[in-house]
């Protein structure tokens, strides 16, 4: 369903994603584990449309259609969810108005009857129970003064109300207690079936045990240098990115050695 | 036409308005009208030379002769009244075409007994008694040009006269329409809200032009509050938008009364609202809160002053302004503690959010404390739509532009969501939501 080709992207003048190849089909689940900086992040921003970053080469091939040539809007409305590290706060805007107008323009899209407030309520709650979350935090302004792990299930709730086909959770899991953690993983492994995607970007292994993964791969420096089951997550924990540093050197000594060039 | 020129005009038409009027029993304003079209021939149109007139060059007004309206239905009926703003309010309803009182659009609601509603035109002749104290005794035609041509000029409007210890549950809706046609004409009007003691209102007002045609409001309110009394008063301009718009409201609070007044602008091609509160008593408690939401050419001007003048004044103000294209804007906040206010509490804030490149906001706030134990804040931010939360939203399935107007609502409803009357607020969103949703497309009418 997803096919990222040779997928390189800047801010600021400075390339962050240096040639990334990643193909995910449905009913798979990717994990993504890199050290901090590496650009795991960017990817998810990327995919999701954010214009800050700039593409400078490669493509990114989504159900047949050129992705990047896509507004965020459409890429939600065609499915794409990106939970974000860092969710936003908006003052103001009411939580269950924004879910319901945003599950509303993805209903309309896929040609399906607007819900009303009543309806909307209805599954709201629904998934409210699934994420354990309390009524009272869906009346307050979105993300406005929630703690952490808050604004963490919120971006859980709202995937669960929006039903992607492709879901990229971008640290989902980082500063979660177990409890919560559990909630997220049910929320993800709830929605898992033969026709999603999806890519977890994650930090720790930790989230794995809960939720099974189908390949892992190690960015690193904007690349993906290691890919591999889902034993590579625990050699990862057990062992730290050192010894995948260390790999990726000598790679590189091999490489320039034999004329080639260095990524 | 220069300036000058156009001085001469209304000069004229105030003498052939003068013979106009001798005849119905008004001849006791006479006196103070003449004072006031004097003054206005020794000031003239402010320019941008003044320091209150620095950014707002009222050129475009003194070039076009306005002739004085004309009470003209043009097709006008109930509904479309209702339609022009809060149909859905519960109110008793006076109605003013170009300026003049209309009995068959207006509407009332059962009111407590000895108040006093209706037109000004009529209470100068029939009202003496109770205008007398107050009319042209707050709004200054000494000082301000503007006034002093309303203060001659003055046609009709509404008088509302609430007697010492009533409490008028219902709001009370000002309705000024607009039916202008072609040739450009001015209307005066002229309101005058006296609260007494211990007595309690809410009072909207609503300029409304149905149309697109060029005329000339220049209006005039004073809000008397007698001790310890309570007035709402909510203010919608909405003005066609070629339209002239230059409005002052007046008010003086007597001890411990409150006032909160909330400004909403949004039509109009060019707008001054001047808010002057002189807190002329012990403990008064005085809100300013002001929205404008201007696009295209349009140029809104919003100039305060508050005066404590007596100790343990507490006075809030926040305005908020979103501008968008080629609009441009203006907020000028004075505060002013004079020395015997000591304790005194004043707080002003004023935000905007620019939506475009080409906008502009001059805000400039301006404290001055003769007195030495008191508290004043002032701040003034200017501000793009967040990109991370334009993001956020469209990441989920909104387009930008309904995005953009959330957020832009989002702004709108800080100063908003401090309106009490439910029905007024919600009133007042859907002709917001309207003005956000018609982006980019100019020339709406309201019919
Ligand atoms: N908007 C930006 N402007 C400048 N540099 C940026 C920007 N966004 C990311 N970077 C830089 O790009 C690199 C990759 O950042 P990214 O957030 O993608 O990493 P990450 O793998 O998600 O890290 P973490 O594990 O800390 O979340 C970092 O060096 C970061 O400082
Ligand atoms: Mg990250």
């Amino acid at each position: 369903m997803l096919e990222i080709r040779n997928l390189h992207a800047s801010v600021g003048g400075k390339e962050i994603l240096r040639g990334i190849d990643l193909k995910v089909n449905a009913g798979e689940v990717h994990a993504i584990m890199g050290p901090n900086g590496s650009g795991k992040s960017t990817l998810a921003l990327v995919l999701a449309g954010r214009e800050t970053y700039m593409v400078t080469a490669g493509e990114v091939i989504y159900e047949g259609k050129n992705l990047l040539k896509m507004a965020p809007e459409d890429r939600a409305r065609e499915g794409i969810f990106m939970a974000f590290q860092y969710p936003v706060e908006i003052p103001g805007l009411n939580s269950m108005t924004f879910l319901k107008a945003a599950l509303n323009s993805i209903r309309k899209h896929r040609g399906l009857e607007e819900l009303d407030a009543m309806d909307f309520l209805d599954l709201a709650r629904e998934k409210m129970k699934l994420v354990d979350m309390g009524e009272d935090l869906m009346k307050r302004p979105v993300n406005e003064g929630f703690s952490g792990g808050e604004k963490k299930r919120n971006e859980i709730l709202q995937m669960a109300v929006l039903e992607p086909k492709l879901a990229i959770l971008d640290e989902t899991d980082s500063g979660l207690d177990i409890d919560a953690l559990k909630v997220v993983a049910n929320g993800v492994n709830a929605l898992r079936s033969e026709d999603r995607g999806m890519i977890l970007v994650t930090h720790y292994q930790r989230l794995l045990n809960y939720i099974v993964p189908d390949y892992v791969h190690v960015l690193f420096n904007g690349a993906i240098v290691k890919s591999g089951g889902k034993e590579l997550a625990l050699e990862l924990e057990a062992k730290g990115y050192a010894w995948i540093e260390e790999e990726v050197r000598e790679a590189c000594r091999v490489d320039l050695q034999e004329g080639g060039h260095a990524a | 036409m220069g300036i000058t020129g156009e001085r001469e005009n209304y000069l004229s038409d105030f003498a052939r308005f003068e013979k106009d009027i001798s005849k119905n029993g008004q001849s006791w304003f006479g006196e103070i009208r003449r004072k006031a079209i004097s003054r206005f021939a020794e000031l003239g149109f402010p320019t941008t030379r003044h320091e209150e007139w620095k950014y707002t060059s009222v050129a475009p007004i003194t070039k076009i002769h306005f002739n004085p309206c004309g009470y003209e239905l043009n097709g006008l009926t109930v509904e479309k009244v209702r339609r022009a703003a809060f149909g859905e309010l519960e109110c008793s309803r006076l109605v003013f075409v170009n300026g003049y009182y209309s009995a068959e659009l207006s509407s009332y609601r059962p009111l407590p007994g000895a108040v006093h509603l209706g037109s000004l035109a009529v209470a100068l002749s029939t009202h003496r008694e109770l205008m007398g104290p107050h009319l042209a005794r707050y709004a200054s035609y000494e000082e301000h040009a503007f006034t002093a041509l309303n203060t001659a000029l003055m046609r009709d409007g509404a008088f509302v006269n609430i007697p010492d210890g009533k409490v008028v549950e219902e709001p009370i809706h000002l309705l000024f329409l607009s039916t202008a046609g072609r040739e450009p004409t001015v209307s005066h009007s002229r309101n005058l809200i006296v609260v007494g003691k211990n007595s309690q209102a809410t009072i909207v007002e609503s300029y409304v032009g149905l149309g697109e045609s060029v005329y000339f409001t220049n209006v005039v309110t004073e809000v008397v509050l007698g001790e310890n009394s309570v007035v709402e008063h909510v203010r919608l301009q909405r003005e066609s938008r070629k339209a002239f718009h230059i409005a002052t409201l007046q008010v003086h609070q007597s001890r411990s009364s409150t006032f909160s007044g909330h400004s909403v602008s949004v039509g109009g091609a060019l707008v001054r609202n001047d808010v002057n509160a002189v807190l002329d008593g012990e403990g008064v408690d005085c809100t300013l809160n002001g929205l404008y939401l201007v696009k295209g050419q349009q140029h809104v001007d919003n100039h305060t002053r508050i005066d404590h003048v007596r100790p343990h004044g507490t006075s809030r103000e926040l305005y908020k302004g979103i501008l968008d294209e080629q609009s441009s804007g203006v907020f000028n906040g004075k505060v002013v503690v004079w020395k015997d206010a000591q304790k005194t509490d004043a707080k002003q804030t004023n935000k905007n959010l620019l939506l475009s490149e080409n906008a502009e906001i001059n805000s400039k706030p301006q404290l001055e404390i003769l007195a030495d134990d008191v508290k004043c804040t002032h701040g003034t931010t200017v501000g793009q739509i967040e990109e991370e939360q334009l993001f956020y939203l469209r990441s989920r399935g909104l387009d930008r532009e309904i995005a953009q107007g959330l957020l832009t609502q989002v702004f709108a409803g800080e100063t908003i969501g401090r309106i009490k009357i439910e029905a007024i607020r919600t009133g007042l969103e859907e002709i917001l939501l309207t003005q956000f949703q018609k982006d980019k497309k100019h020339g709406e009418t309201v019919q």
